[in-house]
């Protein structure tokens, strides 16, 4: 009797304990949610110029006379790098996981996924220095450009990081498409290539955008590395050898000397909660996607 | 019979190896053109691995060794001259569990065009009437007419079977393979693909693996058992079932193992 009550009672207590993990995930995303936007709130909410905030370039947040607090050229050092790091990273990545899963033989394949694996392993501030020490006399010499931290240097490095999760993830959404679907192709006279194109990739388009677009994640979210590789100037860029700043990087660069609850660091702040929206709407308009593509 | 026959599909001395595993051993057959065939045989007797050497989908898995010799419309199908391609337009396969594209019903008809022809020798009008065309002849026509645009994969499975026959039509298949066709279909759909094999015989020579012998009996003209990766008996199906020849076949037709 006594140990059936035990039975039961423990199996309560395990159901409640894995219902709070299931939970917790979503009680993180609000509590972060929560202490981003506490401290910049008192700032958004009462002196805060919206417009001047994302429509102005001058950003001179310690400036004695005139502080300016305008981040349109961080979101277009963000956007230049994201789009260049994705650019490379998506043919890149993609074409890889079709390889890795369409192609090659399985010893080959393992090699390639502990691989790729170990490329995801590199700490993002290792990739940093090698912008800072590899690529940056690399692009000095080849472009002759007068620097060689710069879109092209943070975008190479952010691809880079970028494509182990593309080709995992893509891989995967690759694996899922049914054998059947193949062997259906096959049997009709399609070619290999003919397969990927007109049964894999249509089979697995859901989870393969789900892989851009975590790779895209990836990059705008990306701060050690982009911080130490893109040249830290507050500009619109306007080739691929201009050096930017993201604001990623800005948050990290100015965070630890803004004095707590300032203006300036509150304004890090809402940088911070500006980011936590991108990423949010990339999130949804790929949820979006996908269920659009699934109701079709 | 006094006419000469005519055989679609002729093997001789087919050996088959999966690693050190010899699923076939010294198969040869003739398989009659314009009929339906059955290979009937317990699980595991090599009748789907013949089925698939048919049109070499079996190589897919690296490890398969053959000898021997296969013959299609008088061709040997592993000289190194022949084209897998054009084996595969002639020899249709249809598998055990219903596989339409994850694509459209139109789509999923005019498949075989789309991958064999020129994009700048399609025409829309040529592809309308291919889809019309086939599945009329599939019996489908009246259902699907209006949804032809709609996912392959939400339709019944009787339905999808029907359909992965009717793709196979338009690429004019000398020999259509069926892989248990109707295992993963209930009564009614079953008698429906059977009807529809039935009403194909003449056009197409057909060869259906099957596990159920009443199936066996009630579509094909000609029966052939396999055991452990022999062909131990082959003739007409009435001949199998009612006088079978060899004592094997008698016992797995009684039911006493398989």
């Amino acid at each position: 009797m006594g140990q059936r009550r035990w039975h039961n009672l423990s199996e309560t207590l395990i159901e409640w304990v894995i219902r709070l993990c299931g939970i917790s995930a979503i009680i993180c995303v609000f509590g972060i949610f929560f202490f981003v936007f506490r401290e910049g709130a008192d700032l958004l909410f009462h002196r805060f110029d919206i417009v001047q905030f994302l429509f102005s370039q001058e950003w001179y947040p310690t400036s004695q006379s005139h502080i300016r607090y305008g981040v349109l050229a961080l979101i277009a050092g963000t956007a230049s790098v994201t789009v260049l790091a994705m650019l490379m990273a998506v043919p890149f990545g993609l074409g890889a996981a079709i390889f890795v899963s369409e192609f090659c033989g399985p010893k080959m394949k393992e090699a390639l996924k502990i691989t790729i694996e170990l490329l995801a392993a590199i700490p993002s501030v290792v990739w940093g220095f090698i912008g800072l020490t590899v690529m940056n006399p690399l692009i000095i010499t080849v472009f002759h450009a007068p620097i060689g931290l710069n879109v092209l240097n943070g975008g190479i490095i952010l691809a880079l990081m970028s494509v182990p999760i593309i080709v995992s993830i893509a891989e995967d959404a690759l694996k899922a498409v049914p054998d059947s679907y193949r062997e259906a192709g096959l049997a009709l006279g399609a070619t290999r290539w003919q397969l990927i194109y007109r049964v894999l990739l249509p089979a697995a388009k859901n989870g393969l955008l789900a892989a851009v677009l975590l790779g895209v994640g990836r990059a705008v979210g990306e701060t050690m590395a982009v911080l130490m590789a893109t040249g830290h100037a507050v500009k619109i860029p306007t080739s691929l050898l201009d050096s930017v700043r993201t604001l990623t990087a800005t948050i990290a660069a100015e965070l630890g000397e803004a004095p707590m609850h300032s203006d300036h660091y509150q304004v890090l702040f809402i940088i911070g909660i500006l980011l936590f929206s991108l990423t949010f709407a990339v999130n949804l308009i790929a949820d979006l996607i996908v269920k659009g593509i699934r109701n079709k | 019979m006094s006419t000469p026959r005519a055989y679609s599909v002729e093997t001789r001395d087919l050996n088959l190896w999966y690693g050190d595993f010899q699923a076939l051993k010294n198969v040869s057959v003739q398989i009659a053109q314009g009929r339906i065939t059955s290979l009937i045989g317990p699980s595991g007797c090599g009748k789907t691995t013949l089925l698939r050497c048919f049109n070499r989908v079996n190589e897919r898995y690296g490890n398969v060794k053959t000898t021997g010799e296969i013959k299609i419309l008088a061709k040997n199908i592993y000289d190194p001259d022949v084209s897998l391609i054009e084996l595969r337009k002639s020899v249709g396969m249809v598998f055990q569990r219903p596989n339409p594209l994850p694509i459209s019903v139109y789509e999923n008809i005019v498949f075989g065009q789309r991958i064999h022809q020129e994009r700048r020798a399609i025409k829309k009008s040529d592809l309308d009437q291919i889809v019309e065309q086939s599945l009329r002849e599939v019996f489908l026509w009246d259902d699907l007419k209006d949804k032809l645009h709609e996912r392959a994969v939400s339709l019944q499975l009787e339905q999808q079977q029907k359909l992965c026959i009717a793709r196979l039509l338009p690429l004019k298949p000398e020999v259509i393979l069926m892989d248990e066709p109707c295992s993963a279909l209930d009564a009614k759909a079953t008698r429906a693909i059977e009807e529809l094999m039935i009403s194909l015989t003449g056009r197409y020579t057909m060869l259906i693996v099957t596990h159920n012998m009443a199936q066996a009996r009630r579509i094909s003209e000609e029966c052939i058992f396999m055991l452990l990766g022999e062909l131990m008996e082959h003739s007409p199906t009435r001949e199998l079932f009612i006088t079978p020849r060899h004592p094997k076949t008698a016992e797995y037709i009684e039911g006493r193992y398989g």
